[in-house]
């Protein structure tokens, strides 16, 4: 057997990184691209139905003031989480267990918040379709608030347990993105639900 | 990309692949990439190769028990008024039927060769995130006994392979059938959803070095376009199926027009994604052929940049095609004209790479084995079933033949053409890669002939039948309507076709036991995976390679070139740049584990209780956590600490 053709050594390259040069980040992005894809696809739905009634909401509109608060934390929750990728890209341990340990405390209070919601939305999901659209929109928006702030909790145990080397940063990064989706899909949600029917309502 | 001094500190040492001889280095190399042994080690297995043959296998599996299923339903319709299967039974025979060939054989079956080849394809030693690869096909198995659990126990689904409501809804889908099909779409939406991932990230991240999406093997561009393809069309199906087993299971009114909801609903959502899905199968099965046709042309690929950008472009036009699935729906003219539109352009993607399969035929130095016989069956089928699907594009030819036999004969010449005989040649083509051993070429040829002959008088009769207003998915029919001979003809076709499997199954038996081993590249084909052992390493590749043109093994006779410095201790492999392939990193590949396979048991067992109870998913969940965080929650430090890292080299 000939001596094997070597025209490039790689044994320097790093053995971690973030953004795009990673496969991880790759793979958030495919996931929140299909999970992003089933908002839209409920979104369509709403407007799909509501098309095909003459009458729209079928019923009482939830209440405005729980989802308002909650939108409003969301954005306010924003800026921790913006300050804690930063901390993160340079990999600063002690602020980032900090920025999860209050990411979660966040994430808990967004589910209280979320959970009084549930209670003021003023019609079932087996009253009619729009109660079924309604709830269905809220019922997978709640699915990933839930995820995300245990995969938050379970990262802070993480950083603080161990073991930590470079790559748990780049991990840290792609949570904190998946929160700008799970924000982004909020928002969507909250106008679709909210203030659709009322600029309709009040359009000639 | 900058020389960093803490990489030196972190594992300089570590011994790595450039201080070994090549029978050494194989020697390191399998004890650091092999499974633990036993059944066990089986269970744990997160190698691509043998998750990709348990696809493959079971999906045989699965084509073989609905193939017998079409057996017993020509039997019934051989003459007329029949009484051997009732209604009801007939009605979950044409349901499982559709639905199993669908969703459990051809989907899972191109997913399987996908998981196999493409790493292989692409020289690199895994498949991105290879533990959610082993929980999706757990995922697909569970999904698979459940179905045809079932159906043994008759509660088969009966609505037909695209259960439309209100047949399927809670109104007149009585029992648990339709809650098993919803179920079933389910599970094999999240493997498939799974594998998408896993091959666009591969395809992505771990090419070999120098090989530029230019030089991607067809087959591996048309893997990379299914997937996107999944990721864009499955989630459509995700929220129709979830719907349909909400308003059955929980009161809710999607598809309720009493209450506000609507039936035509779960059409658009349904073939939103079922349409994209035929050419979810059908594109893997170009990219089959393509090889295929490359190497027994004996010649580069005429029109490859062509050939990539109709497939990127049937890629496109599938999603804008499915309403013409629902021509006699009533929906307003213009759409259905533009829809009409579209369907006809589709065809000029698929004649761009018929043309060009022509082109490196006529021009190269053919030599024809038994995967090019198959390939021109897959011309003649397959054109067939486009011309049939031209016809039924048009919209006022729609509505005369809608819901007769002219549906069935072109789904099959199509998918037959289209899906199966591609696969089968590259079953024959990569049979000696994944085994081995060699088919044996006479039973090859019997086969073949028996296969083509069989579809073309069995989907020709049906074609007729159509044509003569029988319709589709009737038990029996009764005697004076002349359509008694016809039936006989297609039940005598499709019994050729049953026949033409056992006598696969009998070339595969044989090989199987026979010794002789097959040679690492039989056909002299140009792509990376002849260039390992028959069948390949754990590890796939001793050294990774470096491409330097589209034809890596006809471009280089002699040893391929290669990188070295990867680590040998442990399971480390190379990521490479997106688009121009430059190595970027060096990366650990997962460990083999049980916790997919855990995973994977909890999640179908909360699928299949949720039918019973939606509680399920309340106390399905905290075990659920478990298993995912003890799954992913990382073991052992395979980088730099943090304080081992100067602070100015952070970024």
């Amino acid at each position: 057997m000939s001596a094997p053709r070597i025209i490039r050594d790689v044994s320097r390259l790093p053995t971690y990184s973030s953004g795009p040069s990673n496969p991880m980040w790759w793979g958030t992005l495919a996931f929140v691209t299909i999970e992003g894809l089933g908002f839209v696809f409920g979104i369509a739905v709403y407007l799909y139905l509501q098309t095909h009634n003459r009458s729209w909401p079928l019923g009482p509109q939830p209440d405005l003031l729980w989802p308002s608060i909650l939108t409003a934390v969301f954005l306010l929750s924003e800026i921790p989480n913006w300050w804690l990728k930063k901390r993160s890209s340079h990999h600063d341990l002690f602020w980032v267990r900090i920025g999860l340990a209050g990411m979660s405390l966040i994430g808990l209070a967004v589910i209280a918040l979320r959970g009084f919601e549930l209670t003021t939305l003023n019609i079932r999901w087996d009253s009619n379709a729009y109660g079924s659209i309604v709830w269905f929109l809220i019922g997978i928006h709640t699915t990933h608030v839930l995820t995300d702030v245990f995969e938050t909790i379970v990262m802070a145990v993480l950083m603080f347990v161990g073991p930590v080397d470079m790559r748990r940063f780049a991990e840290v990064n792609d949570n904190q993105d998946y929160w700008d989706f799970v924000v982004l899909s909020w928002l969507a949600i909250y106008i679709t639900i909210h203030w659709l029917p009322r600029w309709l309502e009040v359009a000639p | 990309m900058t020389e960093r001094h803490w990489e030196q500190v972190y594992d300089e040492n570590a011994p790595r692949d450039t201080a070994f001889e090549e029978l050494a280095l194989h020697e390191k190399l399998t004890e650091t990439w092999s499974q633990p042994k036993g059944f066990l080690g089986w269970l744990m297995s997160v190698d691509h190769k043998s998750i990709g043959r348990r696809y493959i296998v079971t999906a045989f599996c699965h084509l073989l028990m609905a193939g017998m299923l079409a057996m017993v339903i020509r039997v019934q319709l051989a003459y007329p008024d029949l009484q051997v299967l009732d209604p009801d039974l007939y009605n979950q025979f044409f349901t499982m039927h559709g639905t199993v060939m669908m969703f459990l054989f051809a989907v899972p079956m191109v997913e399987g060769v996908m998981i196999y080849l493409v790493p292989l394809m692409i020289g690199t030693r895994i498949i991105a995130f290879p533990r959610l690869n082993a929980f999706s096909y757990w995922v697909y198995l569970a999904g698979g006994i459940m179905v045809w659990v079932a159906f043994f126990i008759n509660s088969g689904p009966d609505a037909g392979w695209f259960s439309y409501v209100p047949l399927a809804g809670p109104e007149f889908g009585a029992g648990k059938r339709s809650d098993i099909y919803a179920q079933m779409i389910t599970f094999t939406e999240v493997a498939a959803l799974a594998v998408a991932v896993e091959i666009i990230v591969t395809v992505m991240k771990f090419r070999a070095p120098g090989m530029t999406l230019d030089r991607m093997p067809i087959l591996v561009w048309a893997s990379l376009i299914t997937a996107f393809m999944i990721v864009f069309s499955m989630p459509a199906v995700v929220v129709s199926s979830t719907f349909l087993i909400l308003d059955r299971l929980i009161g809710t009114h999607f598809y309720n027009p009493a209450e506000g909801g609507d039936v035509l609903l779960w059409q658009h959502l349904y073939w939103y994604f079922a349409h994209p899905e035929v050419y979810i199968i059908f594109l893997p099965s170009l990219g089959l052929a393509s090889q295929v046709v490359e190497t027994f042309s004996r010649r580069p690929m005429f029109g490859y940049r062509a050939i990539v950008l109709a497939l990127i472009g049937q890629g496109f036009l599938s999603f804008g095609l499915w309403v013409h699935h629902m021509f006699a729906t009533g929906l307003p003219r213009l759409g259905n004209s533009f829809f009409a539109a579209s369907s006809m352009a589709i065809a000029i993607p698929s004649g761009i790479v018929i043309f060009c399969w022509m082109a490196t035929i006529g021009t190269g130095r053919v030599r024809l084995g038994v995967p090019m016989l198959w390939i021109i069956s897959f011309f003649v089928l397959f054109i067939l079933g486009g011309l049939s699907g031209v016809m039924l594009a048009s919209v006022p030819i729609d509505l005369q033949i809608t819901d007769t036999y002219v549906l069935p004969s072109h789904i099959h010449y199509v998918l037959m053409g289209g899906a199966v005989c591609p696969l089968i040649a590259a079953a024959w083509f990569w049979f000696s890669k994944l085994t081995g051993r060699s088919l044996q070429t006479s039973l090859g040829v019997l086969q073949w002939a028996l296969f083509l002959v069989g579809a073309f008088v069995s989907f020709g009769a049906m074609f007729l039948l159509g044509i003569s207003g029988m319709t589709r998915r009737v038990y029996t029919y009764p005697h004076n309507m002349q359509w008694d001979t016809l039936n006989l003809v297609a039940s005598l076709g499709a019994w050729a076709i049953g026949l033409s499997f056992l006598v696969l199954l009998l070339n595969i038996a044989l090989s199987l036991r026979s010794r002789a081993s097959a040679p690492n590249n039989p056909f002299d084909a140009p792509t990376l995976e002849w260039s390992t052992s028959s069948p390949p390493a754990i590890y796939n590749f001793a050294r990774i390679p470096f491409v330097q043109s589209r034809d890596p093994l006809w471009d280089e006779r002699g040893e391929l070139p290669v990188v070295s410095g990867l680590r040998v201790d442990t399971r480390e492999i190379l990521v490479t740049s997106a688009v121009t392939a430059d190595p970027e990193m060096r990366e650990h590949a997962p460990d083999p584990t049980l916790w997919p396979l855990i995973a994977a048991i909890v999640t179908s067992v909360i699928l299949v209780a949720s039918i019973y109870t939606p509680q399920a998913l309340v106390w399905g969940a905290p075990p659920l956590a478990i298993a995912l965080v003890a799954w992913l929650y990382p073991k052992h430090i395979l980088a730099p600490r943090p304080e081992a890292v100067p602070e100015e080299e952070t970024i």
